[in-house]
């Protein structure tokens, strides 16, 4: 079932593989501590980047300083081809408008409904009658694989994955062309966590999506992602297909890829 | 951007063809919605059953909005025409329009019905509610005497470290603005009595009035109504979020009682501060009054006091005093019972601060009534 590898068909908008992301010489810290020197990474367009790395080496600050809630010390970040230092406000709107950001804890905000929550940036961005904003709210829903019942509902009333899926739902809300996934999996059951790779991947190939992911989770990097980027010592320390990182001599890579927990996983079944 | 349009236009023999053109997307959805309604009005006299294609050649960007919406046209029209084939879409929206398609997307539901009935639904369950509050009041206050009396013959140990944790937030660091608010009332209830009695020459009676009103009632009621607003707001807000993230379940857990480890040093603390608080807003009332009683009406200091020492007997000050942990325990009940009653959303403990203070304030002014009718009725 995981195998399903599912290739992503070519997008007429944009030419395939031009770089979304530019993260150049990035260096981002916090007190006297720098979490981060000289990073570098690119994201191309309809790929799914899994980043990966030990606890505190700076996975999750890598992506909120891309999406501009970390400020950095040193370094650029381009969007589209946009340095984000550069542009005005309002350019800035508009290339966040592209992008959707699924959280962590999904930061559904509690006080809404799970439709409420999804039309939400619909209604702050787009001039949509009532009748296709619950239209288009019921759709993002299924396209989640959530039922219509769970539109009604309260944030504190849903389940882990459900949550995720409604994050996830909020997060396609615009229809971004970028979204960034902190830890989708994670708190998510095996079974759960597997179906939520594979929703991944199929919206990737049916909205053509680029999927930047921040995760722990072994099968997802086996499963779905395209490229993996590994952090550690503040920068990346290779990037590459799944293949190429198991063969790096590096001693975390070598205890992340070829330790008993990545034996039991998909990492190596997929070889034989 | 091009303009979305849906133009009606005739095909080969029988056919008829929408042409759909322009950028079907979210941020044209207004002109989208616009088109498509005025297509729909102008629709040309169809033979029922006529073949019929909607054709998306002209379609330069599709995305989800879009896709629903050829969808939704395309639902529409066959509901009379039979089959509509939707033609001219590139590989990768076709994809996406198939994707769409699967939704079922439930009819909106209807409005809720308005009138009358909706308010006396309302009536009667503020009435219900009210009754529970009390009801829940008791039970709590119960269960705190149950943990108090537990911890006073020694089945579990009073956590002295966060009694006095409490007793500082509560006591001490009130203390600048309950002498500050107490000194200018004080002051300025004094002034305006100077100017009445002046008109009777007997300016140094104000030194009576302050010191029954403040010590008997005032005092009292301005230290109750800040703590209300410092100390009641911050437990409902402190034990609210611990509920809502589990922290008091995580407590249930391994066996220690939320009412033993929250509520009880909170209460104390109150229970002990709240009296202390009161004294020392009595002084920097009397202190305010004092001063301004000086300036405004040529009552010295020497006198003012002495009236103060000869008239007011101990059992004016101790009426206050004996008021004061009463308003500790309604307002240290309410603030808890509410802290406990938040509910998953950041809007609930919201809603349930406001209601702590808002109670307490109140529960508060009509303990001190039933307090004055008390004591007015055993002549104290």
């Amino acid at each position: 079932m995981r195998e399903t590898i599912v290739t992503p068909e070519p997008d007429a908008r944009d030419e395939s593989g031009a770089l979304v992301i530019e993260v150049e010489n990035l260096t981002v810290g916090f007190g006297e501590r720098n979490v981060m020197e000289g990073l570098a990474l690119d994201v191309r367009r309809g790929e799914i980047l899994g980043v990966v790395g030990a606890s505190g080496t700076g996975k999750s600050v890598l992506l909120r300083t891309i999406i501009g809630l970390v400020g950095k010390r040193q370094g650029s970040v381009r969007v589209f081809g946009h340095d984000m230092d550069k542009v005005n406000p309002k350019r800035r709107r508009l290339i966040e408008r592209r992008w959707g950001v699924l959280f962590q804890h999904g930061a559904l905000f509690s006080s809404l409904t799970v439709k409420q929550n999804i039309q939400f940036p619909m209604r702050e961005y787009l001039d949509l009658s009532p009748r296709l904003l619950d239209e288009m709210a019921m759709l993002k829903l299924q396209l989640v694989g959530l039922k219509p019942e769970a539109a009604e509902r309260f944030p504190s009333e849903l389940s882990g994955g459900m949550i995720k899926r409604v994050a996830l739902a909020r997060a396609l809300a615009l229809d971004p062309e970028i979204v960034f996934l902190d830890e989708p999996t994670s708190g998510l059951d095996p079974i759960g966590a597997g179906d939520f790779d594979e929703l991944i991947a199929t919206l990737r190939s049916t909205l053509g999506l680029t999927v930047f992911m921040v995760t722990h989770d072994l099968d997802s990097l086996a499963g779905i992602c395209d490229r993996i980027a590994a952090l550690g010592d503040g920068r990346v320390l290779a990037e590459g297909t799944l293949e190429r990182l198991k063969s790096e001599s590096h001693p975390w890579l070598q205890a992340y890829f070829n330790g008993p927990r990545a034996r039991a996983s998909h990492v190596h079944q997929r070889k034989t | 951007m091009a303009r979305p349009s849906a133009i009606w236009v005739a095909g080969k023999g029988h056919m008829q063809a929408l042409q759909l053109a322009g950028a079907w997307t979210a941020d044209h959805a207004h002109d989208l919605e616009d088109a498509l309604a005025e297509a729909f009005g102008k629709r040309p006299q169809l033979e029922i059953n006529a073949p019929l294609k909607l054709d998306c050649a002209g379609i330069l960007n599709l995305d989800t909005v879009g896709a629903w919406l050829i969808h939704r046209t395309r639902i529409e029209l066959a509901d009379q025409h039979g089959t509509v084939a939707v033609t001219g879409l590139r590989r990768d929206q076709n994809h996406l329009l198939s994707e769409v398609a699967q939704a079922e997307i439930p009819p909106p539901a209807a409005p809720h019905r308005q009138g009358a009935y909706p308010m006396l639904i309302d009536i009667g369950e503020a009435v219900v509610d009210a009754g529970k509050d009390v009801s829940s009041g008791v039970a709590f206050l119960g269960a705190v005497m149950a943990a108090l009396f537990r911890v006073l013959i020694g089945r579990t140990r009073l956590r002295p470290a966060a009694v006095v944790t409490q007793l500082e937030r509560v006591a001490l660091r009130g203390v600048p603005i309950i002498v500050l608010i107490s000194f200018l009332v004080g002051a300025i209830i004094s002034q305006q009595t100077i100017f009445q009695l002046e008109k009777f020459g007997q300016a140094q009676f104000v030194a009576d009035l302050i010191g029954v009103l403040v010590l008997r009632e005032l005092a009292v009621l301005l230290t109750a109504i800040m703590i209300a607003g410092r100390s009641g707001s911050s437990f409902t807000a402190e034990l609210g979020s611990m509920k809502m993230r589990e922290e008091v379940d995580a407590l249930q857990t391994m066996g220690l009682d939320p009412i033993e480890v929250l509520v009880l040093p909170r209460i104390i603390a109150l229970l002990i501060g709240l009296p202390l608080l009161t004294f020392i807003s009595s002084m920097a009332s009397i202190g305010g009054g004092a001063l301004v009683a000086q300036f405004y009406g040529g009552v010295s200091f020497e006198i003012f006091f002495s009236r103060i020492q000869n008239i007011i007997g101990m059992n004016t000050f101790l009426v206050g005093m004996y008021k004061a942990p009463f308003m500790a325990l309604v307002i240290g009940l309410i603030a808890c019972i509410e802290g406990f009653a938040v509910r998953g959303s950041a809007e609930s403990l919201g809603a349930h601060t406001t209601a702590s203070v808002v109670k307490s304030i109140f529960i508060v002014i009509v303990v001190d009534g039933l307090f004055a009718m008390f004591f007015a009725a055993i002549k104290y």
